[in-house]
């Protein structure tokens, strides 16, 4: 194919640039070059799916209470520990109902015993309170585990292998991205499109006039605990799949992840933690691939203080207005 | 004068460890228009918010429909049938007008389409703007949608907070008018009011409060002519 002269000069250049025998090679090499790194795109947005599910949870609670819920990582690590003990008991499929209903009722139950009480009280006090909450959910898990590292069951039905552009992967990989965007679409939807979603939205601005409006703020926050707790349930079982073992730290690192995530996207918001998750956990994984596994969590803390300097309020972060 | 829909005894109420309110009586008959006047930090919120089950009053009784309503949670005050139109307006920015009118109904269970449309046939430039977000109304459109969102709950006794404040005086005579229009429909109303004169001027009864206290009361066009608080409200 040729251009006639004068036609076209930028196409043509480009064209001439490009012997055929170069572009060819170069092709070659673009496609080991992806077949190499494929696996970690792969494990990139499966990570970055899994970080996602936690970093909802902190996006919500913060976009409601404007607290940061340093206890949600703990919510899912005990989310891991539940399922080693109940699936060492009952099996798996069974464990895994309550693996969500128990995170549910702890997520509940944490928001009731350790910030409900404390609704008026400075947001310094409520921060204090999640930091003691986590240090309990850890000691707790540091007393049932005896300190040492449970063995995270197998879910058959994940830990199936499939063949991807001949990359080799566990289902896992491939169902999370999936699985998190089918739950993120349902949770727009129940945000943007129900009534509930409603009052979730009118508390996250403004307690007193919801509360003139007949909502039951206490209600709306409970739920919005429940709801950031079954998906960080959910990000558990899919992220434990990928590790042998749960201990009671095992939660620090990607619930710290999925905040840096949350940060990212612009606190308060669900797309942006959504998309700050991917980001993040793709970043990671391609990091790894290029044999710089040593930097990869720093370099998701270097992007925090890259953030925090240029863009605090995130990707979708709201904007600070201060009319009223 | 009917027996009142509302009636405050030696209503004591604690703002910020200071007593704001200290020991008021009033009465609202119902299907009147009652105005509370006065200056700034008279109590005059302070009274509004012990009512609407915001803040809990130290001492003293709340009646509605001779019901004793003192110190319930604002869900059941709503519940009963008295809504606050907040002083600032306060619609929520992010949901569209639509959305803030449904909030409106958050307790009713029943079909809400009509009080909708009623809503947009008393403020038809809310209609227009259904689908915008509250948040970019002007300020005269915000409370019309204040007001509407408080009707949609369907009240009987409805409060208002200084509908007029950082309003243009045409947006604020606006505003009385619909007022004016919804109590013909039957509405009772509780208006607290700096703009002594427009409030005066609509209400059928009128109290003036000063530092916590009820100074004075009367039809509200007697109190237009008291010299008292015309030197002191009307600046004449």
């Amino acid at each position: 194919m040729r251009f006639p002269r004068g036609a076209d000069p930028f196409g043509q250049r480009i064209y001439s640039l490009c012997s055929k025998s170069f572009r060819k090679e170069e092709l070659c090499k673009m496609s080991d070059f992806i077949s190499a790194n494929l696996p970690y795109l792969l494990a990139g947005i499966s990570t970055g799916g899994q970080y996602a599910l936690i970093a909802i949870g902190y996006t919500m609670v913060y976009g409601i209470l404007r607290l940061i819920n340093f206890a949600h990582g703990d919510v899912f690590m005990v989310a891991g520990l539940v399922m080693v003990y109940v699936s060492a008991a009952f099996g798996p499929y069974v464990a895994i109902p309550v693996v969500i209903i128990s995170t549910m009722v702890l997520g509940f139950a944490i928001e009731r015993v350790a910030y409900k009480p404390l609704r008026s009280a400075p947001r310094m006090s409520v921060m204090i309170s999640a930091i003691g909450v986590s240090y309990l959910l850890q000691n707790c898990a540091l007393y049932f585990t005896g300190g040492l590292p449970q063995v995270y069951p197998a879910i058959p039905f994940l830990a199936k292998s499939v063949t991807i552009f001949g990359a080799t992967t566990k289902l896992v990989t491939l169902i999370t991205p999936v699985l998190t965007i089918v739950l993120v679409v349902v949770l727009m939807l129940l945000i943007n499109h129900t009534k509930m979603g409603m009052a979730m939205r009118a508390v996250s601005k403004d307690f007193e006039t919801s509360q003139l409006m007949g909502i039951k703020i206490n209600s709306v926050i409970s739920t919005t605990f429940v709801i950031g707790c079954f998906l960080a349930a959910i990000g558990s079982l899919l992220y434990f799949s990928n590790y042998t073992s749960v201990i009671p730290t095992s939660g620090g690192m990607p619930g710290l992840k999925a905040f840096v995530a949350a940060v990212f996207g612009g606190i308060g918001s669900i797309p942006g933690a959504v998309i700050g998750a991917f980001i993040i956990g793709i970043c990671e994984n391609l990091m790894k691939g290029l044999g710089l596994t040593a930097f990869s969590d720093a370099f998701t803390f270097v992007l925090l203080i890259v953030i925090l300097v240029v863009k605090p309020t995130g990707i979708f972060g709201e904007k600070a207005t201060d009319k009223v | 004068m009917s027996d009142p829909i509302l009636r405050i005894k030696d209503l004591k109420v604690n703002y910020g460890g200071i007593e704001a309110v200290k020991g008021i009586s009033l009465d609202v008959p119902k299907g009147e228009i009652v105005t509370l006047i006065g200056a700034n930090g008279a109590g005059k919120s302070s009274t509004l918010r012990a009512i609407s089950g915001l803040v809990k009053p130290t001492s003293g009784t709340i009646e509605f429909e001779g019901e004793d309503i003192t110190a319930k949670n604002p869900t059941d005050i709503v519940t009963k049938g008295i809504t606050l139109v907040p002083e600032g307006r306060k619609i929520f920015p992010d949901l569209t007008v639509k959305e803030n009118l449904r909030v409106g109904a958050y307790l009713r269970k029943d079909d809400i389409t009509d009080d909708i449309n009623w809503v947009y046939d008393l403020f038809p430039r809310l209609k227009e703007r259904s689908w915008q977000a509250g948040g970019t109304l002007s300020g005269g459109e915000q409370q019309m949608l204040a007001v509407g969102r408080a009707l949609m709950s369907r009240p009987k006794v409805i409060m208002m907070d200084e509908p007029s404040l950082g309003l243009a005086p045409l947006v604020v005579r606006g505003i009385f008018d619909i007022i004016k229009e919804i109590n013909k429909q039957g509405m009772t109303i509780l208006l607290i009011e700096q703009n002594a004169n427009m409030a005066l001027k609509t209400a059928h009864l009128g109290y003036v409060m000063e530092t916590g206290r009820i100074t004075l009361s009367g039809p509200g066009k007697e109190l237009l002519t008291n010299e008292s608080v015309k030197a002191a409200y009307l600046g004449t």
